[in-house]
């Protein structure tokens, strides 16, 4: 292993540590709640930028797998009452399938069609979820937690440490492919699809590969948070919010580095966390447009990108 | 099957009335290639400026819309010019980095008129506001005729002024060829600066007619994505009379599927369309591109 990796693991492992202390020490249970919220920003955005940011299809649908995530942990526990990790495992799946009909779609679709398109599947998913009256239909359904299992005092604090896994997982992958041979096919085809699939790179293989791996992750990360909000309707479950809340923290933060999308995560659902408890929920709608239209314009790159900018003149102001 | 006539009727109008509401989007995502996902957010804004004026002064919507519309030119005009120096002047990945720009604006307008009107429906009054007229057993509610008159006539206007003026041929020319209109010495940025402007103006009188035919709220925006996208895609991308044909076709298969399924499932015809067309048939019905 080399010394970056080693250092990763180190500091996932302190990362998931700290989570768990934290369930031990802190007795107030609100940051718990915000708190889950941030990682599950976290996870979305990253896994996002799997397909949004190495391979550059700009996905708006993240609202359609993370609904069906909601919508397969309803389902099972109604049926068979499943327990979380089950419903996480399915969610991961059914994601999976998602994600390979997506890569599918890519085949016809580039550009603003793809994204288009996206937009498409999550309504269609979300109109046919609303008139699928065993889940609830359009009023919703009400959820009843388990009982909560031993280490855990709270079942809050068992969903924030189950998302902080499951950001864990998505950053490590996220990490994995950027440095692997994946990361740079996907980057070939991003700058070029005809150029890269000339020189040999099997880029329909790839497309497939990063949309099946985002569209699990973003399913399972939805998968929880039906019993985080003991409550799922198809209107909340599917709302667009998510989608472009997800490409925003992506963008924000700069999707060259595996890192970005966790720096913009970070800083959009904190603040919006923080705007939502002293001002209003609109209020944060409207800065979620603001920053997207301020970094789009202003800082294509995002804070990565202003990052090494910084550092580059830096370096030719030394020279 | 009277059941059903009645709704291939009103889905007759209604695909007008859609038609009119996507003309715009036929000229600034059809002819011009700009991503344009907050144009229903400026629709809605439209009808809450025409909201006010016919609250306030008691002016029919109509004439409202008619009053706006040098405001919303002059808004088109300053929207393409950012969108055009942030994005085209850059090149590379325009388009996608122009879709997120469009939805961050379509946000901010969103929230910018909850903050001022509240979450709540808004609609206008006048007169053939509430009435209809009744053929046999049919009834059709005038308002829905009036917004089939105002549909077709600004379909007629637009595709006089794309193909009899000399300023809407060059909008189309733009469209074929930019560099070569460049080498015939006119500035095609301007033509398209243009083209922007009038395809956000015609949202004015758009506006009024969302507004007359039903109550308006403040994120009803999302739901006309679909259908204006829809109908500019399957249109085959800046064709305006193929745009009214397209909007049809919408508007009926809306209407049979509600009669037949319920409202419930209307939301995803538009959507299901588009990604039928797109997947089938990507240059559209009437497309410009082979």
């Amino acid at each position: 292993m080399k010394r970056n990796a080693i250092a990763f693991w180190i500091g996932a492992a302190a990362f998931l540590a700290a989570a768990f202390i934290m369930t031990k020490m802190v007795g107030n249970q609100y940051p718990f709640f915000a708190g889950y919220v941030v990682l599950q920003f976290i996870a979305l955005a990253v896994a996002w930028s799997i397909l949004g940011g190495y391979a550059g299809y700009v996905n708006f649908g993240t609202s359609a797998f993370f609904g069906v995530g909601v919508y397969s942990s309803v389902f099972l526990l109604k049926a068979f009452g499943a327990p979380l990790p089950l419903q996480i495992l399915a969610a991961a799946a059914i994601g999976a399938l998602m994600g390979f009909a997506l890569g599918l779609l890519t085949l016809r679709m580039q550009g603003i069609f793809f994204s288009i398109a996206t937009i498409a599947l999550t309504i269609i998913i979300e109109t046919a979820v609303t008139n699928w009256r065993y889940v609830g239909g359009a009023a919703g359904i009400q959820i009843q937690r388990p009982p909560v299992t031993a280490p855990f005092d709270n079942y809050v604090q068992l969903l924030f440490f189950v998302q902080a896994v499951l950001v864990v997982l998505a950053v490590a992958i996220s990490r994995y492919i950027q440095n692997s041979w994946i990361g740079r096919g996907l980057q070939a085809l991003r700058d070029d699809e005809l150029a890269a699939e000339c020189t040999g790179v099997p880029t329909l293989r790839l497309k497939l590969l990063a949309c099946v791996i985002s569209g699990a992750l973003l399913c399972a990360v939805g998968a929880p948070s039906a019993m985080y909000l003991q409550f799922a309707n198809p209107e909340s479950a599917f709302n667009l919010n998510y989608s472009v809340s997800t490409l925003a923290m992506a963008l924000i933060g700069g999707t060259a580095h595996w890192s970005g999308p966790i720096i913009g995560a970070i800083l959009l659902s904190t603040t919006q966390q923080l705007l939502t408890v002293t001002i209003s929920s609109e209020v944060n709608v409207l800065v979620l447009g603001l920053m997207l239209v301020l970094f789009v314009v202003g800082a294509p790159e995002g804070i990565i990108g202003l990052i090494r900018r910084l550092r580059g003149n830096r370096k030719e102001g030394e020279a | 099957m009277d059941l059903l006539l009645d709704a291939v009727v009103i889905g007759v109008l209604l695909g007008c009335f859609y038609g009119a509401v996507s003309l715009g989007l036929s000229v600034s995502f059809g002819l011009l290639d700009v991503p344009h996902v907050a144009h229903p957010a400026f629709l809605v804004l439209a009808s809450y400026g025409v909201f006010i004026i016919n609250e306030h002064y008691g002016i029919d919507p109509l004439v409202a819309g008619l009053l706006i519309t040098p405001l919303f030119f002059v808004f088109g005009l300053a929207a393409y010019r950012l969108y055009y120096e942030t994005f085209e002047k850059r090149g590379s990945d325009a388009g996608v980095r122009g879709i997120a720009f469009f939805f961050g604006v379509a946000f901010i307008i969103e929230v910018l008129i909850i903050m001022q009107f509240g979450v709540d429906q808004r609609s206008v009054t006048a007169e053939y506001i509430g009435k209809s007229w009744r053929i046999g057993d049919m009834r059709i509610p005038y308002r829905m005729l009036v917004a089939f008159a105002v549909a077709a006539a600004l379909t007629i206007l637009l595709t006089l002024y794309l193909s009899k003026t000399f300023m809407g041929r060059a909008i189309r020319a733009v469209a074929q060829d930019q560099e070569a209109l460049r080498l015939m010495g006119a500035n095609p940025i301007k033509v398209k600066q243009w083209a922007f402007g009038i395809a956000t103006a015609v949202l004015g009188v758009a506006g009024a007619l969302l507004i007359i035919v039903a109550p308006v709220d403040p994120t009803l925006d999302r739901a006309y994505i679909g259908r204006t996208f829809c109908v500019v895609v399957m249109a085959g991308l800046g064709s305006m009379s193929g745009t009214l044909v397209a909007a049809i076709i919408l508007g009926v298969a809306e209407s049979i599927v509600l009669t037949m399924f319920g409202a419930s499932w209307a939301p995803a015809i538009s959507f299901a369309m588009l990604l039928g067309v797109l997947a089938v048939r990507p240059q559209g019905l009437f497309g410009r591109r082979s």
